[in-house]
């Protein structure tokens, strides 16, 4: 069986965003970029797939610009066996996303196809169902833990009240949360070979998709800041302040 | 403007987030449907219609759509969006998991978690954990939007509206239901508690968590958890407060032995007062509490428990 792994060159998770002093976006310039840490967890899952015998070839893709590739040779020195590049310099919505993947899953007829629950710089958690919705197959969201056995996926879901088990019809997209299983890191060897494995280069526009933007973005701010308040000295004083003075407690 | 709210419910009972995004809605519209789909939902469509700005429940009552999976209810709301210029729906993991899916096949972009309802076309939505605020516009006919409840107030009530019952029984041939470990809990719900009481690494073990308990009963608190505590093995993941797990705005928010990560802010910050206990004073959620108590918390828990 193939898999599929879209992955996301974004803010690494260790650095705090800042916004630019116009307001007009993110600040990313010479901030240190990495692998969506979901897409870290997909890239694992789709390798110990791989491992079990269960898939055959594993297969890492990229929407972005040049240095995306950065993100894809570590997705092959973890053990994808090759990686596809789709170039582009536009800004693109979850649903551009998910509309140039559907293109890639026509063209691979992957049984599976695994991606991060969201990225953690535009926190949209959309592109996994969108692509789902588009090439008409099942999904299981937010998942942390997937069983593959005759030609179904067993994925137990994080939802609000507890976990959820479904059984999904293969072909599937499932989306990975944090406890689904733990990344390992590349080993040397590994990152010097994966300089050897194939890398594919398509540009967006020949796929066919139109990429115009549907969202504007008008403002970005700094959200509103809580000013440190009061050290107590004693669980009494604690218990007086919140009945007298904030009024929370009766 | 005609506003469609898909209602979240569980158990055969509205889940009170659904009041908070028919808030949102109504500064877009001066009265919204709602679609309530399900398997035995009378109680739900009862409440349902007695939220005030709610003008209509449309109602699909069939097995089909008892545990509201993602493909035959998105499938079902596309059915029935052509009317309308929005559809809201909680950022819950429900509203989460199925409303991408509709946004996809009405061939429209999401705009996902918002804060605040600027006008129809315009919101406000956290990126990058909160560290930012974007405002958007959407150029959609159609506008497919997820609600951060928790930044919503709720509504009052009113006279049960119209409810209209359709039979509409699509299926879903791709996935299907195999069980649900559900959290037992007497304590009211993370994301809609007026109280919330949480605990970090510095509980230590699972069974330290118990020492909340008598706190959280007199003040009718939920009981959360730092994705430390979660990873730790201490408690169980749908405890999580923070960027990946629950986003909660309670009047009073108590975190105890939470260093505070940027991650666990994210999801709390918003609390109306927030206190700290931990017993290191260099400990970054003090930067965001109101009230700060630097003691081993150990000490502190069953002396707050019989101070309340």
């Amino acid at each position: 069986m193939k898999v599929l792994v879209p992955i996301k060159r974004v803010i690494d998770y260790n650095v705090k965003a800042r916004v630019k002093p116009d307001n007009t976006d993110v600040d990313l310039t010479n901030v240190k970029m990495a692998m969506n840490p979901f897409c870290e967890i997909a890239v694992e899952e789709a390798i110990r797939l791989k491992e079990a015998g269960t898939a055959t070839e594993v297969i890492a893709v990229s929407i972005g610009d040049k240095a995306c590739q950065e993100q894809l040779r570590t997705a092959l020195a973890l053990g994808a066996d090759k990686a596809i590049h789709i170039q582009t310099d536009a800004k693109l919505e979850s649903l551009h996303v998910a509309k140039l993947l559907a293109k890639l899953v026509d063209e691979h007829q992957p049984e599976l196809v695994i991606l991060g629950k969201q990225s953690i710089d535009s926190d949209n958690n959309q592109t996994g169902q969108m692509l789902a919705a588009l090439t008409r197959r099942s999904q299981g969201t937010f998942a942390s833990k997937m069983v593959i056995d005759g030609g179904k996926a067993l994925v137990t879901r994080e939802v609000d009240g507890g976990l959820q088990t479904l059984s999904l019809l293969l072909p599937a997209v499932v989306t990975t949360d944090l406890r689904l299983n733990e990344p390992r890191y590349a080993s040397l060897p590994n990152i010097m070979k994966a300089k050897r494995k194939p890398l594919e280069v398509i540009e967006a526009d020949t796929l066919g998709v139109n990429l115009t933007p549907r969202i504007e973005l008008l403002k970005v701010e700094e959200p509103s800041k809580r000013q440190a308040g009061v050290i107590v000295d004693s669980v009494e004083e604690l218990v007086s302040k919140l009945r007298n003075e904030a009024k929370v407690i009766s | 403007m005609s506003v469609l709210v898909v209602a979240e419910h569980e158990n055969g009972q509205l889940k009170a987030e659904t009041a908070k995004v028919i808030n949102a809605a109504l500064k877009v519209a001066e009265g919204v449907d709602v679609l309530v789909a399900g398997y035995n939902v009378d109680d739900v469509v009862q409440s349902a219609a007695n939220i005030a700005g709610v003008t209509k429940v449309r109602v699909v009552d069939n097995a089909l759509f008892e545990y509201q999976l993602a493909e035959n209810t998105a499938d079902l709301i596309v059915e029935i969006a052509g009317g309308y210029t929005h559809i809201l729906a909680s950022a819950s993991t429900t509203g989460k998991n199925t409303l991408p899916r509709v946004a996809a096949l009405l061939d429209v972009s999401q705009i996902s978690e918002v804060i605040d309802v600027i006008d129809s076309e315009t919101f406000k939505r956290p990126i990058y954990a909160g560290n930012a605020i974007a405002t958007v516009k959407s150029n959609e006919a159609k506008k497919v939007i997820t609600v951060r409840a928790s930044a919503f107030e709720s509504q009052s009530e009113q006279s049960a509206c119209e409810v209209e019952i359709l039979s509409l029984a699509l299926d879903n041939t791709l996935s299907s239901f195999v069980s649900v470990e559900q959290t037992e809990s007497e304590r009211p719900e993370l994301n809609v508690a007026p109280v919330v009481i949480s605990g970090g690494r510095g509980m230590q073990n699972g069974e330290n968590f118990a020492l909340l308990n008598g706190i959280a009963d007199k003040l009718g608190a939920a009981i959360g958890a730092s994705r430390a505590a979660v990873d730790a093995g201490f408690v169980p993941n749908d405890m999580q407060v923070g960027q990946t797990g629950k986003i909660v705005a309670p009047d009073l928010y108590i975190a105890v032995g939470i260093s505070g990560a940027i991650q666990h802010l994210a999801g709390m910050k918003d609390s109306k007062v927030i206190v700290a206990i931990n017993k290191d004073p260099d400990a970054p959620v003090f930067q965001v509490a109101d009230y700060g108590l630097v003691a081993d918390l150990f000490d502190v828990l069953p002396e707050l428990e019989s101070a309340l």
